[in-house]
């Protein structure tokens, strides 16, 4: 059997840290991507503006640049302006910005970016005579988009999602360098205290390409799921 | 040179930041960075050419390895794989008594072996799917003229396949650059390792990010235009008829 010298808890701790960290910020970039392609599809010219300006900045950039951007640079500016509000109000509060929270924001933030894009992609592969004939009957936006855009939409925004996941999902490996205990933190420590890189490295990466197989699983069934009423071309 | 640099002290007079010091530290940083992404974007692309063939090869002792290869590498994280190579060098039995460790020492090497073994796990995909997506009628008409193997994979189906995937390969370059922050991890000067470096110095984490951050956007934009300049003139016989 392999040795972990005692890290095996740890190890599954930080996998579980991973796992939390990749769905709960792919639920933030989903979020953010509709937002996004919406605003981008807009016809308010200040809304089309921000979005653009979002995701060009978010795209040109380093995730891990970013990260620290939001991480180190997110604790000074929440203390200023808890300082001001103290200063000017007298309301004394203190917010500790925790690593966990600041790493599903950055990630999530970076991933609606990319979520974005691929969801106006898709918004605009729905026939529009879907649409029409949705308010025809009387719907209002919010029930056309519920029961007509969304789901039509998803159709073709799947292989995106799921390309997205995927870098997703090796993104949350950086964490480990703003102080987030997840896997490969644990597997960089156990390294250096036992000097034997490999069986843990080879032990992370294994988890990684298992997460990654089970979720390609998971996008198929989605994908089957969402194509009901198509045919595929035989 | 000089004019340019007493022109630049008087801006900086009174900036307590970014100082003529600070400066020469992104500056090389920057070289760092560009160093790196370009190594190893060279060395992987000549990497990928043989693999993205053999990939396609009906001999499954050859396309089943590199299938691994690259399913592994485009599967685990590039900071994963960078740990390994770097604490997998330093950590062998008795390297450090060997020539190899003259050059194994400094983390760039382990870096851009990293690198290159992922972005050329990358690339050889995109060549793969270029290949693959080859004309059949264009395959058919070089064996009509009776071409070897060899003669229309480097007449026929290379020339078209590079051009059919010069837009992913963009993206890639675009990818790599962005990915090689990591390389700061492994205490390598590159440009986020300058950032953190100033960051940690006058504890500006605002100054020195979103500074580095302008840096990385403008070198994105510059590989961007540079590739849409190359579609542009590589790709012109795919363009609708009336633009």
């Amino acid at each position: 059997m392999i040795d972990l010298h005692g890290y095996g808890p740890r190890l599954f701790e930080g996998a579980m840290i991973t796992i939390q960290l990749g769905v709960l910020s792919l639920a933030l970039a989903i979020v953010l991507g509709l937002l996004t392609a919406s605003a981008k599809m807009s016809r308010s010219w200040v809304a089309h503006r921000i979005g653009t300006l979002y995701t060009t900045i978010i795209r040109g950039v380093p995730d891990l640049v970013l990260m620290m951007l939001l991480f180190f640079g997110g604790q000074i500016g929440i203390n200023q302006i808890t300082d001001a509000l103290y200063n000017h109000f007298g309301i004394d509060i203190f917010i500790n910005v925790n690593e966990f929270v600041a790493g599903v924001l950055t990630i999530g933030l970076i991933f609606g970016a990319y979520m974005g894009e691929t969801f106006r992609g898709a918004f605009l592969a729905v026939d529009s005579g879907q649409i029409e004939a949705g308010r025809a009957y009387g719907m209002n936006q919010w029930l056309v988009f519920r029961r007509i855009r969304f789901p039509q939409m998803m159709r073709h925004a799947i292989p995106g999602l799921s390309n997205n996941w995927m870098v997703l999902l090796k993104t949350t490996a950086l964490v480990s360098v703003i102080g987030l205990s997840d896997m490969v933190r644990v597997a960089a420590e156990a390294s250096k205290a036992t000097r034997e890189p490999f069986t843990f490295m080879i032990i992370v990466a294994a988890i990684y390409l298992l997460i990654a197989s089970v979720s390609e699983w998971g996008f198929a069934r989605l994908q089957k799921r969402y194509n009901v009423g198509y045919r595929e071309a035989d | 040179m000089d004019a340019l640099m007493t022109w630049l002290e008087a801006r900086l007079a009174d900036n307590s930041i970014f100082t003529l010091q600070t400066l020469g530290y992104y500056g090389e940083g920057l070289v760092t960075t560009v160093q790196l992404v370009f190594l190893s974007l060279i060395i992987g692309l000549v990497l990928a050419v043989p693999l993205a063939i053999g990939r396609g090869s009906t001999y499954r002792w050859v396309s089943l390895p590199i299938f691994l290869y690259c399913y592994v590498f485009r599967g685990t994280p590039l900071l994963v794989q960078l740990y390994l190579i770097y604490y997998g060098v330093v950590f062998v039995e008795g390297i450090q008594e060997t020539w190899l460790w003259v050059i194994l020492e400094e983390p760039f090497v382990p870096a851009l072996i990293a690198f290159t073994l992922n972005t050329a796990a990358y690339t050889t995909e995109i060549f793969r799917g270029a290949i693959k997506s080859t004309d059949r009628g264009e395959i058919e008409a070089a064996r009509a003229y009776g071409m070897s193997k060899g003669l229309m994979l480097r007449r026929i189906v290379l020339p078209s396949a590079f051009r059919r995937a010069l837009p992913a390969y963009g993206n890639e370059v675009i990818f790599m650059l962005h990915a090689s922050a990591i390389a700061s991890v492994v205490t390598i000067m590159d440009l986020t390792g300058a950032a953190r470096f100033v960051y940690a110095r006058f504890y500006a984490p605002f100054d020195a990010f979103l500074f580095v951050a302008a840096i990385y956007l403008c070198l994105t934009f510059a590989i961007l235009y540079l590739f849409r300049y190359l579609e542009r003139r590589l790709l012109a016989h795919l363009k609708p008829a009336s633009g």
